[in-house]
């Protein structure tokens, strides 16, 4: 079997935001690629960072917070300690994905788009993995898994609860 | 000689256990002392059967699949001695699945080490944009559009227009950008791409780039794909080390190079000027058109923006000639599209083929119908946009216009089958859900009509004033049809118009079948 995927991530901490950002600010159009960056360092994009990457852009607060809240990717704050993505895109739907999507909910007392009280687990829908020929399928911190059925479903809830 | 085994590492392989094959087999080879290679390759896009190994032999790749860890041992016992096994399919290039396909864009793919450059030209690759750059710009453009080829990504605009009005562009830069972000459910094909020969899609828009004039280009991936991502940068590395990229490519005179950027799970952005705009750094919201990308496009330049399929299929246009492209397909749909087969289907997969197979031998015939067993009902041909077809449509040929003239699209050649358990008013309402939560506002039609016509339906799901609810979704599928800014609101009308239409009777249930029941 494949190790358990940890991901571990920075506390947030300016000085290492402002290198993340410099890092990237040169290339044009750069800011997806920052938030991404700044995102893949903390786990999420800490508000205090927006006025720090608008002000290397030379762009308003406003246009980074407009652009920040645009895209499903970005997090406001930290997930989950494993994320569990399911599929709900219409491949999925047709080999079953709702049920299953109703059953890893139940097991986990949250509705899709939320974290466990406990912060161990976030549930959340994704649009399509392209595994569509082998569906249903999720994402488990990173690593994928296609042909779902309750068997499977169940034991990836149990593997994000741990 | 070493033995040499051929593993995926597709991403849908990987899914269903790849990896942990590849593993397996490492550790079984080891224990008996026997010295194997292990290639990790694209796959060949017989889902149902993967993970799908094969083994080199005098006679060709033997495949086996699908196999699973129990199974490792037992096929690697019969491919040391060359005996039977349940799980043995032959010759991979002789399963009549594959052998029934004209490959031409994914000739290599599942077939070659995509991580290699030298595995990329040791089978033919490179050979157009050798041509190409002998060619110049003048007559590559003369062979694309003589070809016919037609955008790949969905809405089949002609791509050797949308490359000339580049190359007569003038601008002090122009770009070449590769839409990568096939959100569509039921498509793969991009992605599959990617990851088993990313090299062919480099080729592509290098062959772009010398004929309009520019000399760098971005591939746009979606988030969803990290699999994707990581093989296309691997090869732009690769490409650059070979001479393939970067200034005076091969020692011609022409510089090109190439950057991965990575959306943001944004569906919206897969709208040409919506991934601009994110590629500029800023909200995807769709830009009014004109002015055409190609007058003014990234960064407000000269652009050529085309899906990775379209890009695909460049490299075989420029080595083997027009004519030997134009001479697959029917109509106005001339070459090979790669169709994706998925959901609830028995043989799912990529199938690629020259355009005119009819519908029904689609799914019936190549895909064997449902996994569960259970009749077909409903297919949604071309994504989440895309109209759903019941099995009274099954002769429509796989053409643009066939399509277009039954209301429906064929997109990005993606089709989801539904068997008889499939609720239309359900799929319907998602349809509309689906616009809510990726329209990027700009217009209302989209923003607004997709939100009411989620209220719409539930409230025809919940029984109440059915025909009068029922009228009025119609008439703002029309509003959305013909007032949305883009194809996001513009062909979400086309699943929900599909539904009611072909599948009325689950919107208006039947009063003698209710009373009968009591």
């Amino acid at each position: 079997m494949t190790a358990v995927y940890e991901p571990s991530y920075e506390p947030w901490n300016e000085t290492r935001g402002a290198e993340i950002i410099a890092e990237h600010a040169k290339q044009e159009g750069a800011t997806l690629v920052i938030l991404h960056a700044l995102q893949e360092a903390f786990g999420y994009v800490p508000e205090a960072a927006i006025p720090m990457v608008a002000q290397a852009l030379n762009l308003s607060r406003a246009e980074v917070h407009g652009v920040f809240t645009f895209y499903h990717d970005f997090r406001h704050k930290p997930a989950g300690r494993h994320v569990l993505k399911l599929c709900r895109a219409e491949a999925c739907q047709a080999a079953g994905g709702d049920a299953l999507a109703a059953r890893a909910e139940a097991k986990l007392g949250v509705l899709l788009g939320n974290t466990t009280a406990d912060d161990r687990v976030t549930l959340e829908p994704i649009y399509c993995l392209g595994l569509c020929a082998t569906a249903p399928s999720a994402m488990l911190d990173g690593r994928l898994v296609g042909r779902l059925d309750e068997k499977r479903i169940d034991a990836l809830v149990a593997e994000a609860q741990r | 000689m070493n033995m040499r085994i051929f593993i995926p590492r597709d991403a849908a392989a990987v899914a269903v256990g790849a990896d942990e094959i590849a593993t397996a087999f490492e550790q079984v080879a080891t224990k008996r002392g026997l010295p194997v290679e292990i290639i990790r390759t694209g796959s060949r896009g017989l889902c149902w059967l993967e993970p799908m190994v094969e083994v080199a032999t005098p006679k060709g790749r033997v495949a086996y699949g699908p196999v699973s860890a129990e199974d490792v041992a037992s096929v690697f016992g019969s491919m040391t001695s060359n005996g039977p096994h349940p799980l043995q399919l032959g010759v991979a290039d002789e399963i009549p699945w594959l052998k029934r396909q004209t490959r031409l864009t994914f000739a290599r793919c599942g077939v070659i080490d995509p991580r290699s450059h030298g595995d990329y030209r040791a089978h033919g690759g490179y050979k157009g944009l050798e041509r190409a750059l002998w060619l110049g710009s003048d007559a590559i453009l003369t062979e694309v559009t003589a070809s016919g080829l037609r955008g790949r990504g969905g809405a089949g605009f002609p791509t050797g227009i949308k490359w000339k009005t580049v190359a007569q562009a003038k601008a002090d830069r122009k770009f070449i950008v590769c839409n990568a972000d096939e959100g569509d459910s039921g498509t793969f094909a991009d992605r599959m791409i990617m990851e088993g020969d990313p090299f062919l899609v480099i080729e592509g828009m290098t062959i772009a780039g010398i004929t309009v004039g520019a000399t760098k280009g971005y591939i746009y991936i979606r988030s969803e794909y990290p699999h994707a991502v990581e093989a296309m940068n691997a090869a732009i590395v690769a490409a650059r080390r070979g001479g393939y990229l970067g200034d005076k490519i091969v020692g011609s005179t022409y510089s090109f190079d190439l950057e991965v950027r990575v959306g943001a799970g944004a569906y919206v952005c897969g709208e040409e000027t919506s991934l601009l705009e994110s590629l500029e750094g800023r909200r995807g919201l769709v830009r009014a058109k004109p002015p055409l990308p190609a007058h003014h496009g990234l960064f407000g330049k000269p652009t050529v923006i085309n899906n990775v399929l379209s890009f695909a299929a460049i490299p075989f246009i420029l080595a083997e000639g027009a004519k030997a492209y134009a001479d697959f397909g029917m109509g106005r749909s001339r070459g090979t599209m790669p169709i994706q087969l998925a959901g609830n289907i028995r043989q799912g997969g990529l199938f690629e083929t020259a355009f005119g197979v009819t519908l029904g031998e689609l799914v019936d015939d190549i895909g064997g119908g449902t996994f569960t067993g259970r009749p077909v009902r409903a297919v949604q041909v071309g994504g989440p946009l895309g109209a759903y077809f019941p099995r009274a449509l099954f002769d429509t040929p796989f053409d643009y216009e066939a399509f277009a003239a039954r209301e429906g699209l064929i997109g990005h050649g993606g089709i989801v089958v539904f068997d008889d358990s499939v609720d239309m008013r359900r799929q319907a309402r998602f349809a509309m859900e689906f616009c809510t939560i990726e329209s990027c506002g700009k217009c209302t039609p989209c923003r607004i009509g997709s939100t009411r016509g989620v209220e719409t339906i539930e409230k025809i799901i919940n029984g109440e004033r059915v025909s009068e609810n029922l009228a009025l979704v119609e008439d703002l599928c029309n509003t959305m049809k013909f007032g949305s800014l883009c194809a996001l609101g513009g062909f979400t009308p086309y699943p929900v118009l599909s539904a009611l239409k072909h599948f009325r009777e689950d919107f208006v249930p039947a009063p003698t079948k209710l009373q009968a029941a009591e």
